[in-house]
């Protein structure tokens, strides 16, 4: 008894020491989609700096990130949507300035099951699916296009809590986060790699990471281009080139203003943008061209802060598009 | 009587005997397949995870910090985070929950209040994790502005299993005869003596195994964690808790960002590559086996301490 006594008085004693100064420690929280490149730069960033800066990354949505980051608690945050109007409102509020930096593009993956014979869709066929209005409906292939079979058409998605979701519905349905709601829905992709690799009539959506990783297994669908009228699969090349439309999109971190003047946070962001374009095609993602890290680095050292979004959801932004707001700023 | 109604009648009760004799034996049938159910679960799941991620069980897997490349991540910071939440989680639900457990058992009037408390901390036990999680990050994170780091941690999941080492201080107490009381009580012990001398000692073993229990179901758990704001990158581990210098050891590390096993490995289920699937399952086999090694550590401690008692 006497040492468990003895324990816990330490541990008071311990618990209420005053919160001496902070270990340097770079912090990171936000978007699960912009997870594995972070993670990837704070990986060798700590092993080139042989651990004098430590680096922390968590999951806890775009949303959920920014609201920890307009609060003062991160110091950068993983987007992989542009910041929106209310977090703009908040981080205002707390006078959190910040940069945002493009680090590079995922294309939307629309998938079906190898043994599917269709191989393309257009965007209003993908409506007709997804739409609010299609719950309980729209529940064959062939509802959506007469020609496809006669076979039952199972849908699986993330939740409605990430960023892919919130893109998704804006790209496909016109209005963020307006989705039917009878579908398979899981934050974890993986279940929705299985969910269409076990059923002939499915269909889901998620970053090319994951369809990259299972490319035995699943089956890309070719989107039509509403502008153009082709049909593009998605791949780096149709990304780079901006024929992937609209599923591709630009993924972001955004770096607070007053945390960038801290020297540890400065140097993991300029390493950030030396190797993000190695590191993001080493995970799967689309890189930008150099340019656009070097505008990024230019921002940062002129301190233009700011979006170039103006806090609006907008889908089918070309990484040309996305230079030439870079640029203006 | 007529000499063959009573063997009749005998002919009647030992077929009503062998009936009963065969229920028996059919709810013992019963008993050992519902054993088997649920030991055959555990042990398909464990060979499972153990076949998936054998090959990955080797030492640098506890030595490596979590990496993007699966051959070479590891779970150092993953159960050196859970390990030391353990410490936090123990030093203060043990004290709290086992005065709590003597108060009510011992000390407390019986009234409508005690009854009241009761019956509170019996619900208690049966909320969902999640709502410690929720209640820490108001609380903890927000109000006392401890951080999200391993105290913080350490602190929810104490109050986690706080009920839990209550009940369990409670029954073991109230195993105890009373004439050990009226012993003590007899030969002028005050309360508290008896407390110390007695009643503590001989419920000791009731109270680690309550304690032990509570404490392998707070490591494997991940709602409440998430909710505070536990990491999923985290490639360095908190300060040492001993120093070289004045005064020798600190207590840095309780201000330290961290992650836990349940955390690393929910990471490694959702990764693209089928290769962190192995990480996943081998990191699995891990958090099992460190569960199945507390409560063999509370079924040795409970023998050992038994032999010290005789009455």
């Amino acid at each position: 008894m006497k040492s468990a006594g003895t324990l816990a008085l330490v541990g008071l004693v311990g618990l209420t020491t005053a919160n001496l100064a902070h270990a340097q420690i770079v912090k990171l929280d936000g978007s699960s989609t912009v997870y594995p490149i972070s993670e990837a730069v704070a990986e060798e960033f700590q092993k080139s700096k042989k651990n004098a800066i430590k680096v922390t990354v968590g999951i806890s949505g775009t949303g959920g990130g920014f609201k920890k980051f307009c609060r003062g608690e991160t110091d950068i945050s993983n987007a992989s949507r542009p910041i929106l109007k209310s977090e703009m409102a908040e981080c205002a509020k707390a006078g959190i300035k910040y940069y945002e930096i493009p680090v590079a593009f995922d294309a939307l993956t629309v998938v079906v099951n190898p043994k599917n014979p269709v191989k393309q869709l257009t965007v209003p066929e993908l409506k007709t699916m997804w739409e609010p209005s299609a719950q309980g409906k729209v529940t064959k292939w062939n509802q959506i296009n007469p020609a496809f079979a006669d076979a039952p058409l199972k849908l699986f998605g993330p939740g409605a809590d990430s960023g892919t979701f919130d893109y998704f519905t804006e790209a496909i349905n016109g209005k963020s986060k307006a989705s039917r709601g009878d579908f398979t829905a899981s934050e974890d992709d993986n279940v929705l790699v299985q969910g269409v690799q076990r059923d002939t009539g499915a269909l889901a959506y998620f970053g090319f990471a994951y369809y990259s990783e299972n490319k035995d297994k699943l089956k890309a669908v070719a989107i039509v281009d509403p502008k153009t009228g082709k049909a593009v699969e998605p791949s780096e090349k149709t990304v780079i080139d901006g024929s992937y439309q609209p599923l591709a999109r630009p993924i972001f971190v955004y770096v607070s203003e007053s945390a960038y003047k801290k020297a540890d946070v400065a140097e993991f962001v300029a390493f950030y943008l030396k190797n993000a374009a190695k590191l993001s095609k080493d995970v799967k993602y689309v890189p930008l061209p150099q340019k656009a890290y070097d505008m990024a680095s230019d921002h940062l050292k002129k301190g233009k802060l700011g979006t170039v979004f103006g806090g609006e959801a907008e889908v089918g932004v070309r990484i040309e598009d996305l230079l030439a707001r870079e640029a203006k700023m | 009587m007529p000499a063959d109604t009573i063997s009749n009648d005998v002919g009647l009760i030992r077929a009503g005997i062998a009936y009963r004799k065969r229920l028996d034996l059919l709810f013992g049938l019963l008993g050992i397949a519902a054993l088997a159910l649920g030991m055959l679960t555990i042990a398909a799941l464990f060979t499972d995870m153990m076949i998936d991620g054998w090959q990955r069980l080797r030492p640098e897997f506890f030595t490596n910090f979590p990496s993007r490349r699966a051959a070479g991540a590891g779970i150092l910071s993953a159960w050196v985070g859970s390990l030391l939440v353990m410490v936090v989680t123990a030093a203060m639900a043990v004290p709290l929950g086992v005065a709590a457990g003597i108060w009510l058992e011992e000390y407390a009037p019986k009234h409508w209040i005690t009854d009241v408390v009761e019956i509170n901390i019996n619900n208690l036990a049966g909320v969902p994790s999640i709502i410690y999680g929720l209640l820490a990050l108001g609380l903890f994170v927000y109000t006392f502005h401890l951080g999200q780091t391993i105290r913080t941690a350490g602190l929810t999941l104490a109050l986690l299993i706080l009920p839990m080492v209550i009940v369990a201080t409670r029954e073991a107490i109230r195993s105890i005869p009373q004439m050990i009381r009226e012993g003590a009580y007899a030969l002028g012990a005050t309360k508290w003596q008896t407390v110390q001398h007695h009643i503590l000692p001989y419920s000791m073993p009731g109270i680690l195994t309550g304690v032990i229990i509570g404490m392998a179901r707070a490591i494997g758990e991940t709602a409440p964690i998430v909710t505070i704001g536990a990491l999923t990158f985290i490639a360095f581990l908190p300060p040492a808790p001993i120093s070289e210098t004045l005064p020798y050891i600190n207590f840095e590390w309780l201000k330290a960002p961290f992650t836990v096993m349940p955390i690393q490995i929910f990471s490694w289920t959702s990764r693209p590559e089928a290769a962190f699937q192995q990480n996943a399952a081998a990191a699995g086999a891990v958090l099992v086996a460190m569960t199945l090694a507390m409560n063999g550590l509370a079924i040795w401690l409970r023998y050992r301490l038994r032999k010290n008692i005789n009455w």
